[in-house]
């Protein structure tokens, strides 16, 4: 979607403003966002891309002016309400629990360590040989969905070339909306700041995206 | 349309849930205990893990031994997964290292433009301007803007290469070794090596710069 996630070339925001010494965390809550939202996760009844995209779907206006771990938060509530683990009025307006749905799993202290070591890879064998090979000339589609995609929209239309054939993967596409992982090959494909800014390109700058093969036309 | 775009995501516009973020976090985590969905335990060790055990001083013993072993930098180079999991480092958010290598002519910046991909095996949580707009635009447009924003200034004919993570893999910047070091150790040069220079908004320190920079710093 184009969303108020998809800021590559917006202006406006001013400058970076790094914090020296900055802490892990700003505030207690922040941990404790952090933790939900890994322990949420590790029920297993939502993807990283289905998360993703419910962070990417809160209003721009709100998107915008939220911290992170807010936007997380904002997110987290959407995804539980969605998959029935609480209802609006539990969340907001301090109900009394109900049943919900029931977990597949809960994530215990014991199991943090196993469960982050283990992380979720999401490298996916397909039948398939690669569509391209490094040197070759693409073009990126010029779409724009209204679901979740990970092709930004300055990087749309733009022709580049193929780097690294980089392995195949789940294809956020389809998996963010319950339609299954249908893993492709992903592609290291880099652009000349030329192809894609124009005449305010920075002189030797190249940038590249990892894009998903249904991305890419030939040229 | 997405599947789950039900009326629901337009009850959430009360902004008044937000505006005490301590207070809905709070809530939050008190109904989830409640209904036996998540164990607050879990949380004290998530946050203890990213606290005390996984931060860039991985990423720093990486770049060293990159620095001083040929054979690994080969490694790292082909099969970057495999290499930083031989030091001990691997797991959420590096299930898919690459490593890009800094030279004279060559400088690397790593951003994520649609949400905030980092490698958290090897840098740990990222820091919050990482997150934010004002990186995520301009990092990919105007990077030199972005790297004097961190006191870095790069020789004119420096070329730029900017790595948008916008799949599942995730960038280690090797800096280029400072001069002067030769004859410093791996746990030594470890300590030249800066969070952000793994990230490419910083460059590593000379060992006179990290002697003027206070400990904390550090």
């Amino acid at each position: 979607m184009n969303g108020p996630h998809d800021l590559g070339g917006q202006m406006g925001f001013g400058p970076v403003a790094p914090e020296p010494n900055e802490p892990y965390f700003h505030g207690d809550w922040e941990k404790r966002a952090l933790g939900l939202t890994l322990s949420c996760g590790a029920m297993g009844h939502w993807n990283l891309d289905e998360s993703r995209h419910a962070r990417e779907s809160i209003p721009p206006a709100d998107y915008l002016s939220a911290s992170y771990y807010e936007i997380w938060i904002r997110a987290l509530d959407a995804l539980l309400e969605r998959h029935g683990f609480a209802t609006h009025a539990e969340l907001f307006d301090g109900a009394a629990p109900t049943p919900g749905t029931r977990p597949k799993r809960v994530l215990t202290a014991e199991n943090v360590a196993g469960v982050l070591a283990r992380g979720g890879p999401c490298d996916r064998p397909v039948d398939a040989d690669p569509r391209f090979a490094p040197g070759a000339r693409v073009r990126t589609r010029n779409f724009h969905p209204a679901g979740h995609t990970r092709l930004p929209r300055y990087a749309r239309g733009k022709i580049g070339t193929v780097e690294t054939v980089q392995g195949s993967f789940v294809f956020p596409d389809d998996n963010a909306h319950g339609k299954g992982e249908n893993p492709q090959w992903v592609y290291t494909v880099v652009f000349d700041a030329a192809e894609i800014w124009g005449e305010s390109a920075a002189p030797g700058l190249t940038i590249s995206i990892d894009a998903w093969e249904s991305y890419l036309e030939p040229v | 349309m997405s599947d789950h775009h039900h009326h629901d995501d337009h009850d959430h516009h009360h902004d008044n849930h937000y505006s005490d973020m301590q207070a809905r976090v709070k809530a939050l985590e008190t109904l989830l205990t409640a209904k036996g969905l998540i164990d607050p335990a879990a949380i004290d060790a998530i946050v203890e893990t990213y606290e005390t055990k996984v931060g860039p001083r991985n990423g720093a013993q990486v770049v060293a031994k990159a620095w001083v072993d040929a054979e690994f930098r080969d490694w790292l180079t082909r099969d970057a997964t495999a290499a930083i999991a031989s030091l001990g480092f691997s797991g959420r958010q590096g299930e898919h290292m690459r490593a890009v290598f800094n030279a004279p002519d060559e400088h690397n910046l790593v951003v994520c433009t649609l949400c905030s991909c980092y490698p958290w095996s090897v840098l740990g949580l990222p820091p919050v301007w990482y997150k934010a707009p004002a990186y995520r635009s301009r990092a990919v447009m105007d990077p030199r803007g972005v790297l004097a924003e961190f006191g870095v200034t790069l020789p004119e004919d420096t070329r730029i290469r900017v790595w948008d993570s916008t799949a599942e893999l995730r960038y280690l910047v090797v800096p280029e070794r400072p001069a002067g070091t030769e004859r410093l150790n791996e746990a030594a040069l470890a300590a030249l090596v800066t969070r952000d220079s793994m990230i490419g908004t910083g460059l590593a320190l000379s060992p006179e710069a990290l002697a003027l920079q206070p400990e904390a710093a550090r």
